[in-house]
């Protein structure tokens, strides 16, 4: 049963298409939020996920977020440094403009470092959408 | 330029934005994706409404 349930799913995927889409959605997705979805037409959703994940991003560096670098330090930082990535190019923009730098020294800018790591977070799982669009898994 | 927002505002934006991504992210018809943000929305600051009763009572 279960065998037969694995390949029915390896077979279902040998059915998508891997056209260049499905390489450059997701890329593209990952540097511009939603922008993923808006090559492959799907303008509105591309455009809440842009201002959803944006806003979020933008908001966590106006209160005063710490944001992470790849600096192989504790564990915590680690995760840090893997969700700020996923914001993609704010991530790049903000580490090139030398912000988010500063010590979180009150509550509010602990919260804006958290909104800044699910930004990019939310940001992987936007990126995932727009690759199941591109291999026709979603409409 | 520093941005203060109270603990329940914080709450609020950060339950909008995450619901309008997992209603995208997660449902396939435009009707679905709206109700299942809103339920996002709701299961967020409920939880948020939630804790804050809990910890009150905790706290007496």
């Amino acid at each position: 049963m279960a065998n037969s349930n694995t390949a029915r799913t390896k077979a279902a995927e040998a059915e998508q298409p891997q056209s260049a889409l499905s390489v450059i959605a997701p890329a593209v997705g990952w540097l511009i939020p939603g922008a993923g979805h808006i090559i492959q037409r799907r303008w509105l959703r591309g455009l809440l996920l842009f201002i959803s994940i944006t806003a979020l991003f933008v908001l966590g560096l106006l209160m005063q977020g710490h944001i992470y670098k790849a600096n192989g330090g504790d564990i915590l930082d680690i995760l840090g440094f893997i969700g700020d990535l996923g914001a993609g190019g704010m991530y790049i923009a903000t580490l090139a403009v030398n912000a988010g730098q500063g010590a979180v020294a009150f509550a509010i800018a602990d919260y804006g470092t958290k909104f800044m790591i699910v930004a990019g977070l939310l940001n992987f799982i936007a990126v995932a959408d727009a690759y199941h669009i591109a291999i026709g898994k979603k409409q | 330029m520093t941005l203060h927002l109270t603990h329940f505002s914080a709450a609020f934006v950060f339950a909008l934005f995450a619901s309008i991504v997992f209603g995208i992210t997660h449902r396939e018809t435009a009707r679905d994706m709206v109700r299942y943000g809103l339920y996002c929305f709701v299961m967020f600051l409920g939880g948020v409404l939630v804790a804050g009763w809990a910890m009150w009572l905790i706290r007496r």
